[in-house]
């Protein structure tokens, strides 16, 4: 059934989130939070060098200290052959992703994981990890993605060979794989144009930087059954990989969702699980593991850095008739980056008849990249709006203009190959024409930045459950790890489809054993497809309820409608019966047929597209370079906001860590290739006094594929802030700013350049 | 090495509790008393995820030494709402959408009722200043402040 | 026939010599892959695993229950993830 015209009662408002007074009483169960009887307490020994080969490992000494349990290395997890599977969050190779949780020959980058304790407190782990006796043959590292790419660079893999090009290389490279997307005649294209701009740009790879560090418990009992508390933003995930890296059997493992403290896209994949499981099967207890900030960022994935160029050619009445990029992006130690979505998604705004972009996927001595919101997108739409932007300064055109002039519509056709269908981006370049940010007089020495950015969305496998409980309340089960508010909208929609009010359904996020498959929270897919599954449940449940209240009165089932949560017969041929609720169905389900429930699971396709474009002023201070950010708003097409409330918290979220993406965010390595600032204070994100109220716009164009409308929203308002911002800073001070951060002294640097 | 007896007043209630001598006050309230709504970020005192009041000055407890709580009266996020009834800055949270994952949101509380019991009429900028050590990676802070600066108006008995 | 598209971006035009484009007989996406197979070895299972495809504009990361119209575009790309 659709709702997307009816007039509805619970969608669209903003109650209180079920699981709101656990968070804000201190008494939500993360990942760290709980403890099992006679637990131990496991560490991970990690390579303190960029790039060395392992010559041998010796745990005696750390095996004798006392409280010591178990110790092991990468011979205590099986060997596994490369096989690519698309079981997370993109491709992955497990081969890789068991020798990224516990190296095998080589450590790839320094807080590489090569042994682990486990040991009766954290002291004597960390005194045991000590004692792990390590040999290394330290080899030529590199870290930048240019110089992987260089003829001479030390290679990682000696069985890399470029992939996507014809014929395959002879010799093993730092390039795992060369993407191209053409549509047209680029030269064509080019020869036509009759003014051209061309920009290089630069981007840092930046963490996701949840606040809760990586973290799990496991405790593997005699009989081979296995359980795992962890947070993370697909528990199934969990179970697969830990189940391959192990050669254990899915159905011998059972993962309980904590409560995650933030995920971004870096959630989904496994460090510790694995290790936490084969130590408690090796110890004979259980055992909790706990990532510290520093093995966060030394040891687990950020997105990609990059450099981006990109050519653009127009007409004199603004007509972008050519559009050219290329991309290389830093995938870590293993092959991976969002290469692919970074090549769609620079272009993927605009109707472009001429398109050539040619990406790279390279990997160096740095943690394994792992998604982070939009993987790719933000870093290739950068680069795109800068060169938009310059190419409307050269035009002497209004941004606006030139973008609504170019924008993409319903019909056009990407670069990448298919149709925009049901997309709302000319409502959203409508919504930035009337709103009075645009329009606001600009005080003296501001500048005011406008960008766009697109993110497909997705959908996906999802499973949901609803009960009606023997007093008539309801509950409802997914298999989504709730991230920012899911259990609030799914709730929401059974709520609203039952006909009563949110308050009546609680929303749980069930463990692996207890519900269908779910793919991972992310992709911006909860609310969208285990939205649609629990919509579905819901109205089975209701022609459950109207078969009931038909038995109870001994009429037709189609004589009976469901209304604000009561059966009524339907019309006054059906008899004068008085309604009956929830309650009161219910209290006779036993009679009726007994136990009144539905599950549905769904692999819901159709996620509609989303498209986004900010507004931001900024006042450059000449002395410092430092940036501040004087005014935001982000206006975005949320197909339908569920709950308002936390549509804009995503909308806010993902602004601001594009702010810190912009301005402040960066990895910084020394000559060694050690990163220099693994922690909160050097690793800069944006605090509170860094940033402005974020204006959150919803424009809603429904998405007819979703029951209620919606879109995914978490992964669009990421893509602009870092062109937005830049080019607001062009406004400022008449320079253009190419490479990120954009922090105080690059931008000191720039003015003083400028003379 | 022997452990320390330490004797400090927590959440009102008069406590003892045996720490090693390098613990860190957040793992004796989560490892020792069993307090787990105080989190670990960073452990730096950078991200502020475990901030506690210790006679009302707030404080990161991943900086302090649990031998130090001796005689002092420390305030968890667990002692914030009383019994059933919770304090308004939690429940201007909630109204507020202020969180999303919540694992920022204990120490946020806390941060939020010293910077009130100090300056019951901050200005934005002042609340932003005041927050500024805690960090929150979902919110981009609209929320979170919006939720203050109406906790704030509530407690000085302005609205409702 | 349906129209097959490859998005070059796939890095399989190593499968199909550098064959961008091609018709097929197929009026169901398991055909489809047979057929894909047929032609180009290899293609049909990489398209299974490791891609999306987009009928007539719309992305598909599955696609099993789809019919196929004759005329159909098809375009093969890389499958999606998301953070």
């Amino acid at each position: 059934m659709n709702y997307i015209d009816s007039s509805l009662k619970v969608v669209g408002t903003r109650p209180i989130r079920p699981d709101g007074v656990d968070k804000v009483t201190g008494r939500a169960v993360f990942s760290a939070d709980t403890r099992a009887s006679g637990m131990l307490w496991g560490k991970i020994k990690r390579s303190p060098h960029a790039h060395a080969r392992i010559v041998s490992i010796d745990t005696s000494k750390a095996e004798a200290l006392p409280g010591v349990r178990a110790v092991l290395t990468s011979k205590d997890f099986p060997v596994i052959a490369s096989e690519e599977a698309f079981v997370g969050e993109g491709p992955m190779n497990f081969r890789d992703l068991s020798d990224n949780v516990m190296a095998r020959n080589k450590v790839l980058y320094e807080g590489h994981a090569l042994a682990a304790v486990a040991a009766t407190s954290q002291s004597i782990a960390d005194r045991a990890l000590e004692l792990i006796e390590v040999v290394y043959e330290v080899l030529p590292h590199v870290i930048d993605v240019e110089d992987a790419m260089a003829e001479n660079a030390p290679v990682l893999h000696a069985d890399m060979f470029t992939a996507g090009v014809n014929p395959k290389p002879s010799k093993a490279s730092n390039i795992a794989k060369v993407v191209t997307f053409k549509k047209g005649d680029i030269d064509a294209g080019f020869a036509e144009a009759e003014v051209i701009v061309e920009g290089s740009y630069t981007t840092q790879p930046v963490h996701q930087a949840y606040i809760e560090p990586h973290a799990c418990l496991a405790t593997y009992n005699p009989d081979g059954q296995i359980t795992i508390h962890a947070s993370s933003q697909g528990h199934f995930m969990i179970r697969a990989y830990t189940a391959k890296l192990l050669g254990i059997d899915m159905a011998n493992i059972r993962v309980n969702p904590a409560e995650i403290g933030g995920g971004f896209g870096g959630k989904t994949l496994i460090y510790l699980e694995p290790v936490a499981v084969a130590l408690s099967r090796k110890a004979g207890k259980s055992v909790k593991m706990q990532m510290t900030r520093e093995e966060v960022f030394r040891g687990s994935g950020p997105t990609s850095g990059a450099t981006v160029t990109v050519k653009l050619g127009a007409k004199k009445d603004g007509t972008i008739v050519a559009a050219q990029q290329v991309l290389k992006f830093q995938a870590g130690a293993y092959a991976g980056s969002p290469i692919g979505p970074g090549c769609m998604c620079g272009f993927a705004m605009y109707d472009l008849p001429n398109v050539d972009v040619v990406g790279y996927d390279v990997v160096s001595n740095r943690p394994k990249v792992a998604a982070y919101r939009a993987p790719g997108a933000p870093i290739s739409s950068f680069a795109v709006e800068c060169a938009v932007d310059d190419l409307a300064v050269k035009l002497g055109m209004d941004p606006l203009t030139l973008r609504e002039k170019n924008a993409a519509k319903n019909g056009t056709k990407t670069h990448y190959g298919p149709t925009h269908t049901n997309i709302g981006f000319e409502q959203v370049l409508a919504a930035v024409k009337t709103h009075p940010h645009w329009s606001a007089p600009l005080p003296a020495g501001q500048g005011r930045g406008l960008a766009v950015g697109f993110w497909f969305n997705i959908g996906g496998e999802s499973s949901a459950t609803v009960h009606i409980n023997e007093d008539g309340s309801v509950m409802a089960a997914t298999g989504s790890p709730d991230i920012g508010g899911s259990r609030a909208s799914i709730g929401m929609m059974v709520a609203e489809v039952l006909g009563v009010p949110a308050t009546r359904v609680r929303t749980i996020v069930a463990d692996t054993a207890s519900i269908g498959y779910t793919f991972v929270t992310g992709g911006s897919r909860v609310t969208f497809a285990t939205g649609m599954a629990a919509t579905q449940a819901a109205e089975k449940v209701v022609d459950e309820l109207k078969r009931r209240a038909a038995q109870t009165w001994d009429i037709p089932v189609d004589a009976v409608e469901w209304k604000d949560g009561m059966a009524y017969p339907a019309g006054s041929n059906a008899g004068a019966f008085e309604p009956l609720d929830l309650a009161a169905l219910a209290l006779k389900q036993a009679k009726t047929g007994g136990p009144i429930n539905a599950e549905v699971s769904v692999n819901a396709q159709g996620a509609g597209a989303g498209f986004g474009a900010h507004i931001c002023d900024v006042e450059v201070d000449k002395e410092t370079g430092r940036v501040e950010i004087k005014r935001y708003t982000a206006i975005q097409d949320v197909g339908k906001a569920i709950h308002p409330s936390y549509v804009e918290g995503q909308i806010q979220g993902g602004a601001a860590q594009g702010i810190g993406w912009a301005l402040s965010e960066e990895y910084i390595y020394n000559a060694k290739g050690l990163m220099e600032n693994p922690g909160f204070l050097d690793y800069r994100c944006p605090v509170a006094s860094d940033v402005p109220m974020i204006e959150a716009v919803l424009v809603e164009v429904p998405n007819p594929r979703h029951p209620f409308g919606a879109r995914g929203v978490g992964e669009v308002p990421i893509v602009p802030p870092m062109a937005a911002i830049s080019n607001a800073i062009r406004g400022a001070i008449g320079l253009r700013m190419p490479d990120l951060p954009m922090s105080p002294p690059k931008v000191r640097a720039a003015i003083d350049a400028a003379g | 090495m022997a452990k320390q007896h330490v004797t400090a007043t927590i959440n009102g209630e008069e406590s003892e509790f045996l720490c090693e001598t390098q613990q860190t006050m957040l793992d004796v309230l989560r490892d020792v008393v069993g307090l787990t709504g105080s989190k670990e970020g960073c452990a730096s005192g950078d991200c502020g995820a475990c901030s506690i009041l210790v006679d009302g000055t707030l404080v990161c407890s991943c900086l302090m030494l649990g031998v130090e709580a001796q005689g002092k009266s420390i305030t968890t996020i667990e002692g914030i709402a009383q019994g059933d009834h919770l304090h308004p800055i939690q429940q201007k949270f909630l109204e507020h959408a202020a969180l999303q994952c919540g694992f920022c949101t204990p120490g946020l509380i806390v941060a939020t009722k010293a910077l009130l019991d100090e300056n019951p009429n901050p200005t934005e900028t002042e609340a932003r200043y005041w927050l500024a050590g805690n960090l929150c990676r979902c919110t981009g802070y609209d929320k979170v402040i919006r939720a203050v600066m109406d906790a704030a108006a509530v407690m000085r008995g302005e609205a409702a | 026939m349906p129209k097959v598209v490859l998005s070059s971006g796939s890095a399989s035009n190593q499968l199909t010599g550098g064959v961008t484009e091609f018709e097929v007989e197929a009026t169901t996406f398991r055909r489809l892959i047979i057929e894909l197979e047929r032609r180009f070895p290899g293609l049909g299972h990489q398209v299974e695993e490791s891609m999306a495809i987009a009928i007539d504009g719309e992305i598909y990361q599955d696609a099993y229950s789809v019919e196929l119209r004759p005329g159909s575009e098809i375009v093969l790309i890389p499958k999606i993830g998301g953070g």
